[in-house]
């Protein structure tokens, strides 16, 4: 079995910046292209070396993903999704205003704020990190495209692919594909099929992608919302820091203990929110991004389908006709290998895909529980032994 | 040491009286009546009396004559005449009144569900700061039209202010606010530290009077109920507003509306005073605004409350999709216990809101402003009496007798002027001096227990989430 790891060179990065702007500008210039260091080991056979690494950018893996795509020998399976680009749009805005804001706040609450979103930074990354190695590593458990040639290049050639991003002119074709893609999806959509088990997977997939699309975009608000009221725990904390550090009556320091309990607490929900993202808001988006791709599939099936049909009936006009039929008869061939093809291994595909989902969805609930209920009674424990001090000393 | 006193079944009520040695605490009860004790404070909570003593009064009559025997019960050491009067016991409320427990050092004052009133008073030790008096407010009756009805209970012996021992008279809202812009119209020049008035809730105000019968709205009632208790129990904590004719005739006064004399002109001006303090008070002032807009902005929490409950709809909804029925059932699960912690994101934020507003009462606001008036006063009848003089002296070199006459009466007038503001000014800062010590006091005291208390509800908040996690892990785990 092959392992691939993904390493950050972002330590590197960030010691070599020490104020926020450097910071950015370095940062911001190397996810202009996501580079990133792979280096895995390998025992399967058909590799020249067992244990190598290659510097990849996000464009290259959005080619293999593509190449996948274009692949017809591949219209059987669930091809991986693609990881998503990274988005620092956020943290970007955000370190923005703090930026602008640098006056009028305490220079306590600025630094605070400094190295919140550096972590913030940092948690991206990391996230954005693994996201490209769960793709690869999709690709490399599955039994067919683990032998693609394109992988092994991918993996193996230590140079730059020269991959460029598509130009204009090649996205503006991307987006007329789309569009003529989701015109035949829809007529081919409705084409009812003689096949139970494939007419209930459509059926199913449908309606389960619209879900997981709404409960990826309603639990990354409610999460967004869970780091602001968390933020917002640190403010009233510098508030009663300030209060507390004025002179040192009994008063100030019973502004300053819960000034301190408020700080905590707030890391605590920070994190809450932090693992909530990781464990529930990236498995649905996750999980989106494969339910489109299990729709791909379908899709192409439904296309050979209806291409069978489509010849079966040439044919019989040829037969008809008396014309072609020899022609007619093989493009009939083609049509149905490939469409049993694609049928044979879609059924497979689409039963992996759901225990694969059953699976996932089950470790991250349980873990996201199991962190729940570890920062819960955490929060619980710092309140009680600060209450028992603040009691005790009244 | 705490002696409980239990006799039987009286007729047909059950009595029992506690008598607390340290500090004294005489406690009248009928009913059956659990009571947990907390030793070090002193404090307890009655739970569920139950009193088989049908009402015998309408909701609208609040009579206060009928409680005058039972006076004398309280304050009697023997328990056999308590047991022997205590089935006169008379009801006084409707019977939608919740238990009371209010703070302060001496008194507690139970409403209880089927319409038996007690008092309990605590004597504090010799020597101590006894205080006699206390009020609860009740709540109120009529949604939408906020009358609170104040029992002051005293003692006969020793406060001769109020003209009957106990009543209960109503009040709106707006009428406490009106106390405090009067109060803070008198006597903040002088020095004194008024307490001040509960705030308006906009939003808690809107919901109660569309009548929306919710938890939320039944909260914000009972927030502003113990505010506004805790307002009139800090005001007539301070000697000098207890004696106050306005005061008095706040708890006494039986009219209807009780109104202020000159209308609430004088309070706006009061109010709008900005915070032109001394140095310190100044970046305390500051600081505690500060705490207030950042408190406000913790009601971005109830974003986070809308967010939830959206996204619990849509994991449901998810779960109802999911083909898998233990994944199914998981994610319905997992959308529930979303909602229920909505819930308590609500609760909490309620709690914070109105927590929160309680600190920002304990501001000392305005009389520093009256000081440095009052100083600026006396500095420039102080100046203006120098002028005189000098002009008197000149004066002494012409022939004007009349003109010198005169200035020497006006000079004797502004002497007299400027010992007066001397005075004024040692007076003001005196009472000052006495008033901060004294708040200090207090408002370290209430400070503490305001934080406590809101770090209680938090740990009930943790508590809960546990709780409701560990349900949802077996659930979880039970995906195969």
């Amino acid at each position: 079995l092959k392992n691939i790891k993904m390493t950050e060179n972002l330590s590197k990065m960030m010691q070599k910046c020490q104020k926020i702007p450097d910071f950015l500008s370095k940062f911001a210039q190397n996810w202009s292209g996501v580079i990133k260091n792979v280096s895995k080991m390998s025992t399967l056979p058909n590799f020249k070396q067992n244990e190598f690494s290659v510097v990849r950018q996000h464009e290259e893996f959005i080619w293999l993903h593509d190449s996948f795509v274009e692949n017809e020998e591949y219209a059987g399976y669930i091809i991986p999704p693609a990881p998503p680009r990274p988005d620092f749009d956020a943290s970007r805005e955000k370190l923005q205003k703090l930026g602008e804001g640098e006056g009028s706040m305490t220079k306590e609450e600025f630094t605070k704020m400094k190295q919140e979103l550096e972590a913030e930074y940092l948690a991206i990354f990391k996230k954005t990190v693994a996201m490209h190695e769960v793709f690869l590593c999709r690709v490399a458990a599955h039994p067919v495209l683990r032998k693609d040639l394109n992988f092994h290049v991918f993996l193996e050639y230590n140079q730059d692919l020269s991959v460029r991003g598509k130009n204009k002119k090649e996205k503006l074709e991307d987006f007329f594909k789309n569009v003529v893609k989701s015109a035949d999806g829809v007529l081919v959509a409705g084409v009812k099929d003689v096949d139970d088990f494939f007419e209930h997977e459509k059926t199913f997939l449908l309606e389960y992608h619209n879900r997981v699309k709404d409960a990826s975009a309603k639990s990354d608000r409610m999460i967004r919302s869970h780091k602001n009221a968390a933020d917002d725990i640190n403010r009233i904390a510098s508030s009663l820091y300030t209060l507390g550090t004025q002179d040192s009556t009994d008063l100030c320091k019973f502004f300053l203990k819960v000034s301190e309990l408020f700080e905590k607490t707030r890391k605590i929900e920070a994190r809450v929110a932090a693992d909530e993202d990781l464990k529930l808001a990236d498995l649905l988006k996750y999980y989106l991004r494969e339910s489109q791709a299990a729709k791909d599939l379908l899709y192409r099936r439904s296309r050979a389908l209806v291409d069978y049909e489509n010849a079966n009936k040439a044919l019989d006009k040829a037969r008809a006709k008396n014309r072609d039929v020899l022609q007619a008869e093989t493009s009939q061939q083609l049509c149905c290998h490939k469409f049993e093809k694609i049928s044979e291994s879609a059924k497979q595909e689409l039963i992996d895909f759901k225990t694969r989902r059953v699976a996932a969805f089950r470790k991250n609930l349980v873990e996201l529980a199991e962190l729940e209920l570890k920062h819960a009674k955490g929060n619980l424990q710092l309140l009680q032994s600060c209450l028992g001090v603040l009691k005790g000393n009244t | 040491m705490q002696d409980v006193v239990l006799s039987q079944n009286r007729n047909p009520v059950t009595v029992a009286a506690v008598k607390l040695l340290k500090p004294e605490l005489f406690l009248l009860f009928s009913g059956k009546v659990e009571v947990s004790l907390e030793s070090d404070e002193s404090v307890f909570t009655v739970f569920s009396l139950e009193a088989s003593q049908p009402a015998s009064l309408p909701a609208e009559d609040i009579s206060t004559n009928s409680n005058g025997p039972k006076q004398d019960l309280l304050f009697d050491d023997d328990p056999e005449d308590l047991f022997a009067e205590a089935t006169e016991e008379v009801s006084l409320d409707s019977p939608e009144r919740d238990v009371l427990l209010s703070d302060g050092p001496s008194f507690y004052c139970f409403q209880m569900n089927l319409k038996v009133c007690f008092f309990v008073q605590i004597e504090e030790e010799e020597g101590g700061d006894s205080f006699d008096i206390h009020i609860s407010v009740s709540e109120p009756r009529e949604v939408g039209d906020f009358m609170f009805f104040l029992s002051p209970s005293s003692r006969q012996t020793s406060m001769s202010l109020f003209k009957q021992k106990d009543f209960s008279v109503k009040r709106r809202f707006s009428d406490f606010l009106g106390l405090h812009s009067k109060l803070a119209s008198k006597y903040l020049h002088i020095g004194y530290i008024v307490p001040p008035a509960p705030e308006k809730s906009i939003v808690g105000m809107t919901k109660v009077k569309v009548g929306k019968e919710d938890q939320s709205s039944n909260e914000f009632v009972e927030k502003r109920r113990s505010a506004l208790e805790r307002y009139l129990m800090r005001t007539v904590k301070h000697p000098i507003l207890l004696k106050d004719p306005d005061v008095l005739q706040f708890l006494e006064s039986s009219e209807q509306r009780w109104t202020p004399a000159n209308g609430n002109k004088a309070a706006d001006a009061v109010n709008k005073m900005t915070i032109k303090m001394n140095e310190s008070d100044a970046v305390k002032a500051a600081a505690f605004e500060n705490l207030d807009v950042q408190l406000r902005k913790l009601h971005a929490s109830v974003k986070l409350s809308v967010n939830t409950a959206q996204f619990a709809k849509s994991a449901a909804m998810l779960g109802n999709s999911e083909d898998h029925t233990a994944l199914s059932r998981a994610l319905s699960q997992l959308a529930e216990v979303e909602e229920k912690i909505d819930q308590l994101h609500q609760d909490q934020a309620n709690g914070d809101f109105y927590l929160f507003s309680e600190l920002r009462g304990l501001r000392t606001t305005g009389v520093f402003e009256h000081r440095m008036k009052t100083w600026q006063k006396w500095q420039d009848s102080q100046m203006l009496l120098q002028k005189k003089r000098e002009a008197e002296a000149k004066l002494q070199f012409t022939n004007k007798p009349d003109k010198l006459q005169q200035a020497k009466d006006e000079i004797k007038e502004l002497e007299g002027k400027v010992q007066q503001g001397e005075r004024d000014f040692e007076q003001i800062s005196k009472t000052i001096r006495k008033e901060v010590s004294r708040f200090e006091k207090e408002r370290v005291k209430d400070f503490k227990t305001i934080i406590v208390k809101y770090l209680e509800s938090l740990v009930l908040t943790q508590q809960q989430l546990i709780k409701y996690w560990e349900a949802f892990l077996p659930e979880a785990k039970a995906i195969s």
